[in-house]
């Protein structure tokens, strides 16, 4: 019998070794989205393109515009009219146009001996990317004043710190993200073309027990996905620079733990389609939304509403990228992660029993 | 001949027990739920505050503070050093500094100034909390200076937010929605399609039966050219009654550069398709186009926020133009003649990935 099962977890691994496209594709596109990903997405302000209205351009005007462009966050586009004020916002030339009073000088002054008076300077943003709009005003105001402002108004600082690079605060969700897609698309699909091709028939007449097929199939493709953390663990050690401080131990098991996930997964799917352009579009489309939006990822599940907080507890991605986050980002002990860690578990284990019930119930 | 094979095309889709109801459905799961998802109101927001002055009046502004909603006070120091260390190590998002003499400048004394410092690395949570905490000081600072017979400090900046007065996040990410939709949609389904004949080796009968290539490929595109119109409207229609979101700028310059995106995704599409045999191939070339797609061409985190060398990346991805003419035309209401680089690089791009479909087909035979 055990001969039987090695000689099925032989095909299974000549099937992707006969497909080296397939599988250059699933061992690289890791390293490749890992790097860029890691690297491009951030949520990070800056580059800000700035116009100038500036009627009487003076020389406090011109000491305000020279602070603005000499500051690695905003890019001085150029004066305008103040006619063109919405046609330059309109085109995206400039995020932002910073309008200049008239009698500039006279107001900052009034405003300095803290007189008041009417406003000196308008800041008008292209409010469409709220984000950049309302970071962006807060911080140019400060720039623009240089620390010269009404005598009572509150300084503001934004404080960069090179020790805080967010150049790894999405590695967590990278991983999370990549090993559920890649690991559902595989197997889902190795099981599915078996069905529509006819061969799980022929499989299934042989003495090996329906379970071990499935079990000869998960192997191979759980071993390209430990050859895909140890690339993702060595990328984000080194190129990425996150501390993982002596944490390896219980990120390694817990990403381990998440990959048999990950591959249940693709079984769970693989009973439900019956087509392999069924399962790929489930696995590649269906999943990508919620894996995206729900899993903490981009958007934080604090600030969602409550009714879509509950939705994202049933997406095991979520708890992966929190566990990942504890250990990884914030180097928290593994004691920390057991709520992450036996929830993960019980999802592997549901998905596993249900997937192996349906998978027996059509064989019957 | 055309028409023979758009038929058979619309009856293998609707016989598919799957493709129809995923058409449908999945706009509309998109559309109704995940706009509620990408929200940005930020809460919960770490604030610690240095107080040097310790009079009721900087009590006062810490329960101010403290009382709403916006933010969690982690600690009040006596010392901005311990402050910044605890935000250096990301336990606190903002630091709030009273100056010794800060109840006597509001009484006529020497002008001492609160400074707020704020996280700038992420920037969601330390800009905006910026921002929130200086509504608070002020309003605070107002009232405290009311009551002691003073006028309110006026502000020498005033700030408009344009386009987006209410700073609503959720009219920024619908028509990023949309184009998520189409960008799954118009570059899965054809890809699909095209390799599916391979499969299943009935292309061998179309390419012994006197049908061009070009009707061939003509006739696995145009369906998917009308999915994602009529996906799109349909997404437009649910932004207008759900959201009360309604384009700015004008309907055809939306029509334009979605018809123009659509023919470049579905002509991505049978480039995959075309350079692969087997349907896991095509669909993992596909996903990882796609997967760049989504998140580097400022669907989700805006393209100015990279560094240098992945925003020269962005440039050769398709929706990136997409994204920005399909976002200034909704919120801004901007002219094709005011965006036309965008649309431009969209004309550019379905040229060259519907001539190397053509081509890269033509290769097999």
């Amino acid at each position: 019998m055990k001969g039987s099962f090695m000689s099925f977890v032989r095909k299974e691994t000549l099937h992707i070794v006969r497909d080296p496209r397939t599988m250059m594709i699933v061992l690289l596109m890791p390293v490749i989205q890992m790097v860029l990903f890691g690297f491009a997405i951030s949520n990070e302000v800056n580059n800000i393109d700035v116009a100038v209205v500036a009627p009487h351009p003076t020389e406090a005007v011109r000491q305000a515009v020279e602070r603005m462009s000499s500051n690695p966050y905003f890019t001085f586009k150029g004066y305008v009219p103040g006619t063109r004020v919405d046609a330059t916002l309109r085109s995206g030339e400039a995020d932002a146009v910073v309008v200049f009073a008239d009698d500039y000088d006279r107001r900052i002054g009034a405003f300095s001996r803290g007189e008041g008076g009417e406003a000196a300077l308008q800041i008008v943003f292209d409010a469409s990317d709220t984000n950049t709009a309302s970071a962006g005003a807060g911080y140019l105001r400060g720039v623009l004043l240089g620390g010269m402002s009404a005598a009572s108004a509150p300084e503001t600082h934004l404080l960069y710190n090179p020790q805080m690079k967010s150049s790894y605060s999405f590695v967590p969700g990278i991983m999370g993200m990549i090993f559920m897609l890649i690991c559902a698309m595989m197997t889902s699909v190795s099981i599915v073309r078996e069905k529509e091709t006819g061969t799980m028939e022929v499989l299934l007449v042989s003495p090996v027990r329906p379970l071990r097929i499935v079990f000869a199939k998960m192997i191979p493709y759980f071993t390209l996905s430990c050859v895909n953390l140890l690339t993702i663990l060595l990328l984000a050690r080194f190129v990425l620079e996150v501390p993982m401080s002596g944490n390896l131990v219980p990120i390694v098991g817990l990403s381990l733990l998440y990959l048999v996930l990950a591959l249940a997964f693709g079984l769970f799917i693989s009973t439900v389609a019956e087509r392999q352009a069924t399962a790929l579009i489930i696995s590649a489309m269906l999943l990508l939304m919620p894996i995206i939006m729900l899993s903490g990822l981009a958007f934080p599940i604090e600030n969602m509403p409550g009714v879509l907080q509950a939705l994202s507890c049933v997406v095991p991605t979520r708890w992966y990228i929190e566990a990942v986050r504890k250990l990884m980002i914030e180097g928290l002990p593994l004691a920390a992660v057991l709520k992450e860690l036996s929830i993960l578990a019980a999802m592997t284990l549901v998905l596993i029993v249900v997937s192996l019930r349906k998978f027996n119930d059509k064989l019957e | 001949m055309l028409r023979i094979l758009l038929d058979k095309e619309l009856r293998q889709f609707v016989r598919n027990p799957f493709l129809p109801k995923m058409v449908v459905m999945f706009p509309l799961m998109v559309m109704l739920v995940i706009p509620w998802v990408t929200t940005m109101d930020v809460r919960h927001i770490n604030v610690s505050v240095v107080d040097n002055d310790r009079s009721p009046a900087s009590r006062r502004l810490i329960r101010k503070i403290a009382a709403s909603d916006y933010f969690t006070l982690r600690s009040v120091q006596e010392h901005y050093a311990v402050s910044l260390a605890a935000l250096d190590a990301g336990d606190v998002d903002a630091i709030v500094e009273l100056p010794d003499g800060f109840e006597r400048s509001l009484s006529g004394g020497p002008s001492e100034r609160v400074r707020i410092s704020a996280n700038g690395v992420n920037a969601v949570k330390g800009s905006l909390g910026m921002q929130y905490l200086l509504q608070v000081v002020n309003g605070t600072l107002s009232e405290l200076r009311g009551e002691r017979g003073l006028p309110p400090a006026a502000d020498p900046v005033v700030v408009q937010n344009r386009y987006n007065p209410t700073l609503d996040y959720r009219h920024y990410m619908i028509p990023a929605l949309m184009i998520m939709l189409l960008i799954m949609l118009c570059g899965f389904l054809p890809a699909l399609n095209m390799v599916g004949e391979k499969e299943t080796g009935t292309i061998e009968q179309i390419n012994v039966t006197p049908v061009s290539r070009l009707t061939f490929t003509l006739a696995k595109l145009i369906p998917y050219w009308v999915i994602g119109l009529v996906v799109l409207m349909l997404a437009m229609l649910l932004a207008w009654l759900v959201y009360g979101l309604v384009p700015a700028g004008s309907f055809g310059a939306i029509c334009l550069a979605a018809a123009l995106f659509i023919l470049t995704m579905s002509g991505i599409g049978v480039v995959a398709a075309n350079h692969s045999a087997t349907m896991q191939q095509t669909m993992f070339v596909m996903f990882f186009f796609v997967m760049i797609f989504v998140l580097m061409s400022g669907l989700i985190t805006p393209v100015e926020s990279m560094p240098e060398w992945a925003r020269w990346i962005t440039r050769f991805l398709p929706p990136r133009y997409f994204v920005d003419a399909m976002r200034s035309v909704y919120l801004k209401g901007s002219s094709v003649a005011e965006l036309w680089p965008d649309y431009a690089a969209l004309t550019l791009f379905a040229v060259l990935f519907n001539g190397w479909a053509a081509l890269s087909y033509r290769k097999q035979a």
